[in-house]
């Protein structure tokens, strides 16, 4: 459907447009083109208003032939054509009229004297179409960027849909079948140890529950959470498993995503720790400068270990986590370095609800 | 009840967890007829005490330290009773398609895992047919479907060794085995060249002859060697023969 004739009040601004072009018709009729100004008028309007539809149909050439993916050659030749088959029409529509108002007292004669000025409203008529066609085009590039606006609304619709997964998802199972495989060892060996374990899970389970409503939560309950979830680990790994911390007090109120960093220290388990037959250490480092939350996650892991299934998996949730709700204002890199793999994250540290609107002074990062 | 002849069925433990070690030792230590030879805690000491102590039965964990648990079973062949014992159930088709006996889902209940040495009981007393797979299908089977390999796990006595296929110069077959040479060492491995070569990207390794596969990015050049036959010089100067076949397939490979 054309985008005019698609709503009664674009078609009447576009004909409104079209009055002062009609004005310079009966210009062009009077002065030049030697008829009175009453005839030049009564011809004008007329022939502008039907104009005014046949360059519609300029929409479908323009249509047809993209700016940015037609030749030269064949750009050319299609509104020529156009503009020459437009004129033509309009010179008959314009002939019928003269004769038409020739019948009328006072426009005597009109017809002859009309018909010494076809070549000027021939002229007129491919430079009106012409301008039709560039008016066209002007349209098809702002429909392209409102189109490309909703594309943008949708992804970002998308990417919070995706954050929705992500929470749910968080929990990882096998993480609860490995512990519940614990907790059957412990209660023949150590029913004590059993009943402790038991808690700690339980524990961990209800501090995740209900997290994934909050948009965000501070540093430092994100951190006893992953202390809930070391605990657990703790008991699976034993010695292996050595957790090392560096918190700076200031950093403790800032504001992050909730489950932002537990599938980070999972993953260090998982992939790390988990491939070490002697163990080995993670690191939690977080500190603030300059408004951001710097966070850095790094543990030791064996380069030459056998290559696990969805390795990735959580890193690319968390990264995309950060984009959609910070934009470029968050930042985020992983990388391994000889036996060392390092997640650093750095976000704006609000204390309060960290929402989408970001300081707007914080300074522009590329992750 | 016992193996065919008589004497206790010999049993390793392997996984990296003491604690899910010890839910198996409990559950086997009510059967006198089961010995527990060796528990192991990863890929490497799971092989060494199976070939030094020749089991009959492996429990077998999947994702471990240093080899996993396929590359583990790849390496020994099909001369035991394999149960795998995950906590993930995404591995069982694969595991079935090796050849294990069972597939025991971690936390273990103990009616299903009295099912599962019931199963490895049967199959060493020849009850259940054990089928022993040649040790290529079984390398084949034990990759996943749609990737390539990434490293490869040789054997050498009780001691294994991990080629990175990056390091990999060319491979040679010998009989029932394929020479690897990688590092200026060569691995001896049981496996047919042809199970190798499905194994490994061919946008990186050819088969440039009946008995070699190269790394393309060794190649230096090709020259022609007497009557319309070639040999590859890598740039490690060692000198590998081309078939008539394998030329062809090099030269498309290298007009692509």
């Amino acid at each position: 459907m054309h985008p005019i004739l698609a709503q009664l009040r674009r078609l009447l601004f576009y004909l409104l447009g079209w009055i002062p072009l009609a004005g310079m018709l009966a210009y062009l009729l009077a002065v030049p083109g030697g008829l009175t100004w009453i005839e030049a008028t009564a011809v004008a309007f007329p022939l502008c208003l039907l104009y005014a539809f046949v360059c519609l149909a300029a929409w479908y050439p323009c249509l047809a032939t993209p700016l940015e993916r037609s030749s030269v050659p064949r750009f050319l030749f299609t509104h020529g054509v156009g503009a020459v088959v437009a004129s033509a029409l309009w010179l008959l529509a314009a002939r019928t009229l003269g004769r038409m108002l020739a019948g009328f007292e006072g426009f005597a004669g009109l017809d002859s004297r009309l018909s010494g000025d076809l070549p000027l409203l021939f002229g007129t008529g491919v430079l009106l179409y012409l301008l039709a066609v560039g008016f066209h085009y002007v349209l098809l590039a702002v429909e392209a960027s409102r189109q490309a606006e909703a594309r943008l609304l949708q992804a970002s619709l998308l990417a919070r849909d995706a954050e929705l997964r992500a929470l749910k998802a968080q929990v990882n199972p096998h993480f609860l079948f490995n512990s519940l495989n614990s907790i059957s060892a412990l209660t023949a060996s150590d029913p004590a140890k059993a009943r402790e374990m038991c808690v700690l899970l339980g524990d961990f389970l209800r501090r995740t529950l209900g997290l994934g409503e909050k948009p965000a939560i501070p540093l430092e309950e994100e951190i006893s959470l992953i202390h809930a979830f070391l605990a657990v680990e703790k008991i699976r790994y034993g010695d292996r498993l050595k957790m090392e911390e560096t918190i700076d007090r200031e950093a403790l109120s800032a504001e992050v995503p909730p489950l932002l960093l537990q599938p980070l220290v999972e993953n260090a388990v998982a992939h790390g720790i988990a491939n070490l037959v002697g163990g080995g250490w993670i690191r939690l480092a977080a500190g603030r400068h300059d408004g951001l939350l710097d966070i850095t996650i790094e543990n030791q892991f064996d380069p030459e270990a056998p290559p696990r299934r969805r390795s990735g998996v959580g890193l690319a949730n968390v990264r995309q986590r950060l984009e959609a709700r910070y934009g470029n204002h968050a930042s985020f890199s992983a990388s391994a370095t000889g036996d060392r793999f390092r997640v650093a994250i750095s976000l704006p540290a609000d204390t309060t609800a960290a929402q989408a609107s970001a300081p707007q002074d914080s300074k522009e990062r590329v992750s | 009840m016992t193996t065919a002849d008589g004497r206790k069925i010999r049993t390793i433990i392997v996984d990296d967890e003491d604690l899910a070690r010890q839910v198996l030792r409990e559950f086997l230590s009510a059967h006198p007829e089961i010995d527990v030879v060796a528990e192991c805690a990863n890929g490497f000491e799971a092989v060494k005490a199976a070939t030094e102590l020749k089991p009959d039965l492996v429990f077998l964990d999947i994702q471990m330290p240093k080899l996993d648990g396929f590359e583990v079973l790849e390496l020994l062949g099909s001369g035991m009773a394999v149960i795998f014992v995950t906590a993930y159930d995404t591995f069982a088709i694969r595991a079935f398609e090796v050849h294990a006996v069972d597939y025991l889902l971690k936390p273990i209940g103990a009616p299903r895992f009295e099912a599962a040495l019931e199963r490895a009981k049967e199959r060493l007393s020849g009850k259940l047919p054990s089928t022993p797979l040649p040790a290529m299908d079984l390398a084949a089977a034990a990759r996943p479907p749609q990737q390539y390999l990434d490293r490869i796990p040789v054997r050498d006595g009780a001691s294994v060794s991990i080629i990175p296929v990056s390091k990999l110069d060319y491979a040679e077959a010998q009989d029932d085995y394929v020479a690897l040479a990688s590092q200026g060492k060569k691995h001896l491995k049981q496996q047919t060249i042809s199970s190798l070569e499905a194994a490994l990207d061919p946008s990186r390794f050819l088969r440039i002859h009946r008995s070699y596969i190269v790394n393309l990015e060794r190649v230096a050049r090709i020259e022609p060697y007497g009557k319309d036959s070639f040999v590859a010089v890598l740039n490690t100067g060692a000198q590998i023969p081309v078939s008539r076949a394998g030329h062809a397939r090099l030269r498309a490979f290298l007009d692509r």
